[in-house]
């Protein structure tokens, strides 16, 4: 394995841990994905999600660099992400039940980013996300050691104190 | 037997970096059929946008992989490893 690869899956597995996942099952399926990651990075200069489409436009594809933004709500329906880098334990202990997740990224979030690949778009900073769905984001509270967290769902278990995510109590909106 | 190879007109839109699009395009393989692909992210500017748009009007997520089957009578979205065996090799 390249030194690259080694490092890519080092700060995956690390990513998972922190987490409360664990990274996909399937060997062989593995091996792809951090490849891709490694392929993205070389051509983006970042990892964009080796199952998307990406522009190379950093602000356009920030919301499908691994881990993606919709990793969270994904794992949370499915057990597993868009690409299926990261299951939960459920998943692990038993991938049979990896089944295809269907895209949550908005179309929209894609054709922005390939317009301004093409030098359609005049303004650089627009957001790679339509207005309605970047506007407002849940923040939830740990209710054991008071760790806040932005993101569509609670986090699996909570980074600080470890508790599951059943004791997330949701504390507004952020932006 | 070979008489699944050409009964049907195959294409897949891929990614070149994505393990579904690779498990997807192995599958095919292994069961004999014959098809034609294109991976997107290799493309670029107006072809790109061609194979997109294509993309888009059997799925309109644009997602990988897809498979437009005789040329849109059906299209299979992402690894779905018995529907593609059911369409495929009967």
């Amino acid at each position: 394995m390249s030194e690259e690869r080694e490092e890519m899956l080092r700060r995956m597995e690390a990513n998972a841990h922190e987490n409360g996942y664990h990274l996909c099952p399937d060997k062989e399926l593995l091996d792809t994905l951090i490849d891709g990651l490694v392929s993205n990075e070389k051509r983006y200069g970042y990892g964009a999600c080796p199952c998307r489409i990406a522009s190379g436009i950093k602000t356009y594809d920030s919301d499908i660099i691994c881990p993606c933004e919709y990793r969270d709500a994904d794992a949370a329906e499915f057990g597993m992400c868009y690409c299926a880098l990261f299951v939960t334990t459920e998943v692990k202990e038993d991938p049979s039940k990896m089944k295809p997740v269907p895209e949550r990224r908005p179309i929209e979030a894609q054709d922005a980013a390939m317009e301004a690949l093409d030098g359609k778009v005049d303004g650089k900073e627009k957001s790679a996300l339509p207005a309605s769905s970047s506007d407002t984001i849940p923040i939830w509270r740990c209710t054991v050691c008071g760790y806040l967290a932005a993101r569509e769902t609670p986090p699996p278990i909570c980074p600080i104190c470890k508790v599951k995510a059943d004791k997330f109590e949701p504390f507004g909106f952020g932006k | 037997m070979t008489e699944n190879c050409s009964r049907h007109k195959v294409f897949i839109y891929a990614l070149s970096t994505c393990g579904w699009c690779k498990k997807t395009k192995e599958l095919l393989k292994g069961l004999g059929v014959e098809f034609d692909f294109v991976d997107v992210d290799r493309l670029s500017g107006d072809e790109r946008e061609k194979a997109r748009n294509e993309l888009k009007k059997h799925n309109p997520r644009g997602s990988f992989p897809t498979i437009v089957i005789d040329d849109g009578a059906k299209v299979i979205i992402g690894f779905q490893e018995e529907e593609v065996k059911e369409v495929l090799s009967g």
